[in-house]
């Protein structure tokens, strides 16, 4: 096991380490170029150019740029948004904290809805409940996140029923989450059913699978009560598989919440990135792309530990 | 990975039913009626039994009927209704459905909405079938590539793909999108040029499995290059996943391409797609104009259903694994 860690953990950081040079080559073929975009109407003036190239160290070699970006950023300093005029680091302070609170909370909540909409399917397969589930996650499932956003603010911030603000909460501290957690309502609705959609799907069929072994049967055999069997065999074997889908659905979440924040205006880092990728800011989306894929392979490796842990019949054998 | 590799599966069914012997069966006093004229061409009885299953799922029957009928309103519908997609009419701009002329009305530039949802699927579906097909190949040559070679060249080009896929897709595709101007062409590939990650993940594993089969090392004995094995032998075998991802993947692509033009990265005008249809009618929500989104988005959710109704037949009646009888 121990050695499987070991090997698990340094693919991990060359998978990371190959993230940061392809994102660095990809930002590198942008058309234009960060000094004309820093000087704007004055791009005209080639000394200027000139000279602004040189003191960013656009001049040097492209190996030397990267290594100067990944020692900068290995001691924690993303870099400038010159389209912003501030640094990175202090945009993706302010941004992330929203972002996790956001994917956190949802998350949460789909969770919470997704285990018994599972295993009741599960339960009463093939009768009503199961048809009635399936047909609500595969309609969730199939709708895009931002058409799912768009009707939530047609039917619930829309005149006969304005119950809610259609903007996500806009304060520049994380507190506003929950000072105005009223516009965050639709937000987290939004990405909590798009999530759901998929959870309980999964939970349906890993309790299906779990409801169908041998143990189930022996527990029937000795006389324990449907119920009994239900949360005290079945609902802890079905929850495994979940932990790890949580590990190894971040991208898909994160993906998710880019999307809403931009629905709904909500200031984290899913709307910074299409903002940055709009106005072409390049230390903004490499800085992010970082940080989401480091995030990604994180979730993935704790997805693969804690399955070793919580189901003790898994050992890793390091090929 | 290195995750416990589970035993080696039992051969193919089909491939083990063998006809006996006919003396054999003669002398069990059992006519000598050919047992299987489809066991003696193993993969054509494995297509029609897949077939067989595939026309039992009523779901993909009716996912099946679904596409044919958008298909039909996408490429055969503006051969009978004409519309201007390309000149604004402004004075006839936000008609209501109904109004005469325009059965779901215009939108804010006076572009006919039924004729403009008929456009939308239809660059919606081109670029996703397109998208599709580009990404499984490349997905399937370096997946089989990765699996038969093996050793550092496979460590490599699968770090690779491990690395593309570290970054959320959405992601990926919003970068690709600055850098590369989207038209039709360069969407395909950018799209592409993301999705093609988790077949090859796929296709290597089937790889991995299919390599060391004895089919594989008589190819080898008979003096078959790498080349031919992977194209002729290993591709081919692993015909039921690469299909099945593909169909999948037409749906993911469609949803990909609307989730870029819904963020403004997408197409430009007049070309629209049915994120781009969206994406414009979302402004005018708030005037309760529900003509310029609700067919778009009805016509995703419906394509994306559709697809996965096939898809999700087409996995059980070809992946030999899943097959139940």
């Amino acid at each position: 096991m121990t050695a499987y860690l070991i090997r698990r953990i340094l693919q991990s950081l060359v998978v990371v380490w190959l993230v940061t040079v392809f994102t660095f080559i990809l930002l590198k073929l942008l058309p234009g170029g960060p000094v004309r975009a820093i000087l704007g109407t004055r791009a005209g003036n080639f000394a200027l150019v000139k000279s602004l190239t040189h003191q960013l160290g656009f001049d040097k070699p492209f190996w030397y740029q990267y290594w100067h970006w990944l020692d900068q950023l290995l001691h924690g300093n993303f870099g400038f948004s010159y389209n912003l005029n501030q640094s990175v680091g202090s945009l993706l302070a302010a941004a992330l904290p929203k972002t996790l609170l956001l994917l956190g909370v949802s998350t949460l909540i789909a969770v919470i809805i997704a285990i018994p909409i599972g295993v009741v399917q599960a339960v009463r397969r093939n009768k009503f409940a199961d048809y009635a589930g399936t047909a609500f996650s595969f309609i969730f499932y199939a709708m895009p996140a931002y058409l799912l956003g768009i009707i939530l603010i047609n039917l619930f911030a829309e005149p006969p029923r304005a119950w809610f603000p259609s903007e996500a909460a806009q304060g520049s501290n994380v507190g506003s989450f929950f000072t105005q957690f009223n516009a965050m309502v639709l937000p987290l609705a939004s990405l909590a059913l798009i999530t759901l959609a998929g959870f309980s799907r999964y939970m349906r069929s890993s309790t299906l699978d779990q409801i169908t072994q041998d143990y189930v049967r022996t527990a029937r055999a000795k006389g324990a009560s449907e119920r009994h069997i239900l949360y005290r065999h079945v609902l802890r074997n079905a929850l495994i598989p979940i932990v790890t889908l949580l590990g190894l659905n971040l991208p898909i979440i994160f993906s998710g919440a880019l999307i809403t924040e931009n629905v709904f205006n909500y200031p984290g880092m899913g709307l910074l990135f299409v903002n940055s990728a709009n106005t072409q800011d390049y230390p903004v989306l490499l800085g992010i792309t970082v940080i989401v894929a480091v995030a990604t392979v994180a979730g993935s490796l704790l997805a693969d530990i804690l399955y070793a842990v919580l189901d003790p019949r898994v050992r890793y054998v390091s090929a | 990975m290195s995750i416990n590799v589970p035993p080696p599966l039992p051969q193919d069914p089909t491939k083990t039913l063998v006809t006996p012997p006919v003396d054999v069966l003669d002398s069990a006093g059992a006519p000598p009626v050919a047992p299987g004229m489809d066991a003696a061409v193993p993969t054509r009885s494995m297509f029609r039994r897949g077939l067989e299953v595939f026309a039992e799922n009523r779901l993909a029957l009716i996912g099946l009927g679904l596409l044919v009928l958008i298909f039909v309103f996408a490429f055969v519908g503006p051969l009978f209704y004409h519309t201007d997609q390309i000149h604004t009419d402004l004075l006839n701009n936000d008609l209501h459905p109904g109004s005469p002329g325009h059965p779901l009305g215009t939108d804010q530039s006076g572009y006919d909405e039924l004729g403009r949802l008929m456009q939308g699927t239809q660059i919606s579906l081109e670029l996703g079938l397109a998208s599709a097909v580009v990404a499984t190949v490349i997905g399937t040559l370096w997946g089989a590539v990765a699996g038969y070679v093996g050793g550092w060249i496979d460590a490599v080009m699968m770090r690779i793909v491990d690395a593309a896929l570290a970054v959320p897709l959405l992601f990926l595709l919003i970068v690709l999108a600055t850098i590369i101007h989207p038209t039709k062409v360069t969407m395909i590939l950018i799209i592409s040029m993301a999705s093609w990650l988790s077949i090859s993940r796929l296709v290597r594993g089937e790889a991995l499995s299919l390599r060391v089969r004895e089919y594989v090392q008589a190819v080898r004995v008979m003096g078959g290059g790498g080349t031919r094995i992977v194209l002729r032998h290993i591709a081919p075998n692993a015909v039921g996943t690469i299909i099945v991802n593909a169909t999948f993947q037409v749906a993911d692509a469609i949803l990909f391409i609307a989730a870029i033009s819904f963020l403004g990265l997408g197409l430009t005008p007049p070309a629209i797609d049915l994120g781009g249809m969206l994406s414009s009618g979302v402004a005018y929500t708030n005037d309760g104009y529900w003509w310029l989104i609700y067919p778009a988005g009805a016509m995703i959710v419906l394509i994306v259903i559709a697809v996965n109704f096939v898809g999700d037949a087409l996995r059980d009646a070809f992946e030999v694994r899943l097959q139940r009888r």
